[in-house]
């Protein structure tokens, strides 16, 4: 019973970080685009670094790093575990992680000197990368919720 | 401009042609390289010799000539932003300024002063964008309206810039600068993101397209600024600098840009009229540098996370082992 109940607890705590990560590396991302000074939202107390774009750059990036880690451990261990099968839930998210790893990916190699991409190209790993990310946190938001019900 | 300025500035540019010419005849000087390559294997830099420039403004106005057919036609009156703290910028009424930055001004002249030898010197800068080499206002727009080509230009679109005016905040110059009223914003939610487009040199893109010099070079009367691949300006403007005991500005500032000045006077001993549209010619540290150095650990990050999975996998293999 007490092995149980750690174990529940444990779970929950780490729903609770993982939620926590993905408001954080969302919002960073967002922040991105000039919205946050414009909506007063930088104005509240304790949020004007949200409408300082080199310090969510950078915090958005090590979140990046963890996200990394976070599809490796979970992918790695799809397959050993003898690739038990999905719930389309689970296959749609997991496909949403790789899009934003691999967008996300070219963003940051773009970021680098003397690496030129198109308007174009630039455009649709904007908009995908962006789609990507309401979409992941659209499906944890409503996991959570069907997880209540 | 006072006399005693003009035989300063006489004296001051008198000495920086003897030197040329001591570095021409020891063939530190490079030819001027045809700037036409339609290909160019590097990117192209120009150096902008500051004790050349007698401050007609020629360049200015060939700029304006040249650019005349990109720059904003806004409609007005203006649509309604929300909320009322967005500010509108409009230079439309304003587009004959010419002592600064601006949506129709891509190019001015600073005036500096400084103190040498006891006695004041007035120097004459052409600014404009500095054409960096890892440019924060192309990597770092959120909407893919800015980007930067082989040949070292950045520039920005605008069919598809929405004027958020972030390229203005991450640029170390705050180069950029925002017309209201035109542009993509209007067809999509004007009252509510966007707001405008934003303007900048573009360093004649359509014309070295064609094979021609920038408007600003090609006008220069006193020959101010030379165009060439990276490393013969480089070796170019190193050498000018040691012959003429010079200082230079751009070859490391943002992590390197393609502008670099040359200045007869140090530049932190310049005395420049700065502000809104009329940039600094302070240090400027890499804004790219903090990021791309955090890239490192998004490589080694997979590993970590390979690293979890085997240990998670392994712990239960043990436990099952045991049970």
């Amino acid at each position: 019973m007490n092995s149980l109940t750690h174990a529940s607890t444990s779970s929950r705590f780490s729903r609770t970080l993982y939620g926590f990560f993905l408001g954080l590396i969302a919002v960073t991302g967002f922040a991105q685009m000039p919205i946050f000074k414009r909506y007063y939202i930088a104005d509240i107390p304790g949020l004007g670094w949200l409408a300082q774009f080199e310090v969510t750059h950078l915090i958005h990036y090590g979140l990046a790093a963890v996200f990394l880690a976070l599809c490796t451990q979970w992918g790695l261990t799809y397959f050993l575990e003898g690739r038990k099968p999905m719930g389309k839930a689970a296959l749609f998210r997991g496909i949403t992680m790789a899009i934003l790893c691999v967008t996300g990916g070219l963003m940051v190699w773009k970021n680098f000197p003397e690496v030129y991409f198109s308007h174009a190209l630039i455009h649709v790993l904007d908009l995908v990368h962006m789609a990507a990310a309401m979409v992941l946190v659209a499906l944890s938001v409503l996991s959570v919720f069907g997880r209540k019900a | 401009m006072t006399p005693h300025h003009l035989s300063r500035r006489a004296f001051l540019k008198g000495g920086l042609k003897t030197a040329a010419g001591v570095a021409l005849a020891a063939g530190v000087s490079p030819k001027v390289p045809a700037v036409a390559a339609s290909s160019p294997t590097e990117p192209l830099v120009t150096v902008i010799d500051i004790a050349k420039c007698i401050g007609c403004e020629e360049c200015v106005y060939a700029c304006r000539e040249s650019d005349a057919g990109k720059f904003p036609d806004p409609k007005k009156p203006f649509p309604e932003m929300i909320p009322a703290r967005v500010p509108v910028e409009d230079w439309s009424d304003r587009t004959e300024v010419t002592h600064r930055l601006t949506p129709y001004n891509w190019l001015y002249i600073q005036t500096a002063t400084a103190e040498v030898d006891g006695e004041t010197v007035e120097l004459t800068i052409p600014r404009r964008c500095m054409h960096c080499q890892n440019p924060p206002c192309v990597k770092l727009c959120p909407w893919g309206a800015a980007k930067q080509e082989p040949n070292g230009l950045s520039r920005i679109d605008s069919d598809i810039c929405l004027g958020g005016s972030k390229c203005n905040k991450v640029c170390p110059w705050d180069i950029p600068q925002r017309q209201t009223g035109v542009g993509l914003y209007l067809d999509i939610l004007p009252a509510l993101a966007g707001n405008g487009v934003m303007y900048k040199c573009d360093r004649c893109h359509d014309r070295l397209e064609r094979g021609l010099e920038p408007a600003c070079i090609e006008a220069c009367p006193e020959n101010v600024q030379t165009m060439g691949p990276r490393s013969e300006m480089v070796e170019f403007a190193q050498a000018r600098a040691k012959e003429i005991n010079g200082h230079l500005y751009g070859l490391t500032e943002n992590g390197g840009t393609n502008t670099i000045y040359i200045s007869p006077v140090p530049f932190e001993e310049l005395t420049l009229e700065t502000g809104k549209g009329q940039p600094h010619l302070n240090p400027a540290k890499d804004v790219m540098a903090a990021g791309n150095n955090l890239v490192r650990a998004m490589i080694l990050a997979p590993l970590a996370g390979a690293a979890a999975a085997f240990g998670n996998y392994y712990r239960k293999l043990k436990k099952e082992d045991r049970s």
